[in-house]
């Protein structure tokens, strides 16, 4: 519930139905804001199962998500409406 | 097509099971296939205009409106469903028992339909927005192969049908006595899905940041993707990897209602079993 430590605000893209960075390393035991822009014109949901998140995100829209603090280890997510190709992970060490 | 048919196929399943549970538990009740059909009409209706707005609602209240906006949705039809199970069930069990002996469908539990066609309407929303969304992004996107995509979206969509119906007719084959008992506890569970997706967004949206942590990892058994878990999360509200929070509401909600229903139907007992 840590007000001690500012959040760390980490920003991600859509791009052509791809996470832009698609890889993500982040501190542990920290909370986070993930700010997600998508640059396509079709709509996404970020989903993920590990950070249990899920958020549709407009075409050429954004969306904030708040994760964390996070224990080390690889949180992987991906993009429901394009899971062929919108792939990531954040890392938390 | 077959990516397109999949995710089609799992927004449909879990609106569809809930539709599949609740028509089983309102069989014998007067204008209950109306009342839940108008239900699907409103909320694939309502799926139309929240696609619309999703720009919109996503922008509200710093970025929460989804959350907002879905935890409202989640926690209407959490308390039609608490509501059916304590106050209206023990009544209906005694009237379409009555109405069964004199051969008619039961009149009386029709007054409290609107509370189930009313969570039916707001389970097609919930995940009848996000197809729509789907879909039409597909439509809008220019190398996409149209024709593949309807088909896919159909047939995701049929199959979602399908597994509706499947539980439907399961229930159908429950002896008679049993079936209340059944599909009442199946509703308890619902509901305690609904709560553990309220949780879920809570977290999400920062209200409640404490137990966020997970309870438990099954993903590498059950996968919430596998066919297994989509079902299982629509019937029980299943999640591979919940957060304590998550599993805290699943609990308070399933037992409070679980209890105040036998509570109620302890103090009914004595008046529906004279006349």
């Amino acid at each position: 519930m840590g007000a001690s430590a500012a959040d760390l605000e980490v920003h991600i893209a859509i791009k052509d139905h791809k996470f832009e960075p698609s890889e993500i390393k982040v501190p542990a035991q920290q909370r986070i804001k993930l700010h997600i822009q998508n640059q396509d014109a079709t709509p996404e949901e970020f989903e993920s199962h590990s950070l249990k998140r899920e958020k549709v995100i407009p075409g050429g829209g954004k969306a904030l998500i708040s994760i964390g603090p996070l224990k080390p280890g690889r949180y992987t997510f991906f993009g429901e409406f394009h899971p062929a190709t919108a792939t990531g992970v954040l890392i938390a060490e | 097509m077959f990516a397109t048919g999949l995710i089609v196929f799992r927004e449909t399943l879990e609106a569809a099971l809930f539709i599949g549970i609740i028509a089983a538990s309102t069989r014998g009740l007067l204008n209950r296939s109306r009342w839940l059909a108008l239900g699907v009409a409103v909320g694939a209706f309502g799926s139309l205009v929240m696609a619309s707005a999703i720009g919109a609602i996503s922008s509200w209240a710093e970025g929460v409106g989804q959350e907002i906006v879905s935890a409202t949705i989640l926690g209407t039809a959490l308390v039609m469903l608490a509501w059916h199970c304590i106050w209206v069930s023990p009544h209906a069990h005694q009237t379409v028992q009555d109405a069964k002996r004199l051969g008619k469908l039961a009149a009386q539990g029709e007054g409290s339909l609107w509370a189930l066609a009313l969570a039916v309407a707001l389970s097609v929303l919930r995940e009848g927005a996000e197809t729509v969304l789907f879909v039409a992004g597909l439509m809008s996107s220019p190398d996409a192969s149209e024709i593949g995509m309807a088909v896919g979206a159909l047939l995701g969509l049929s199959l979602g049908c399908f597994a509706g119906w499947l539980i439907y007719a399961g229930l159908g084959k429950v002896r008679p006595q049993y079936l209340f008992g059944v599909t009442n506890g199946l509703i308890v569970l619902l509901a305690g899905n609904l709560a553990s997706q309220i949780a879920k967004t809570a977290n999400q949206a920062d209200w409640i940041s404490s137990f966020s942590e997970s309870a438990w990892d099954v993903a590498w058994l059950v996968s919430n993707d596998s066919i297994l878990g989509m079902v299982m999360h629509g019937l029980i509200g299943f999640d591979a990897n919940p957060t304590q929070l998550q599993l805290i509401f699943y609990a308070a909600t399933t037992t409070s209602i679980w209890w105040a229903t036998a509570h109620m139907k302890n103090r009914l007992a004595p008046q529906v079993g004279g006349v």
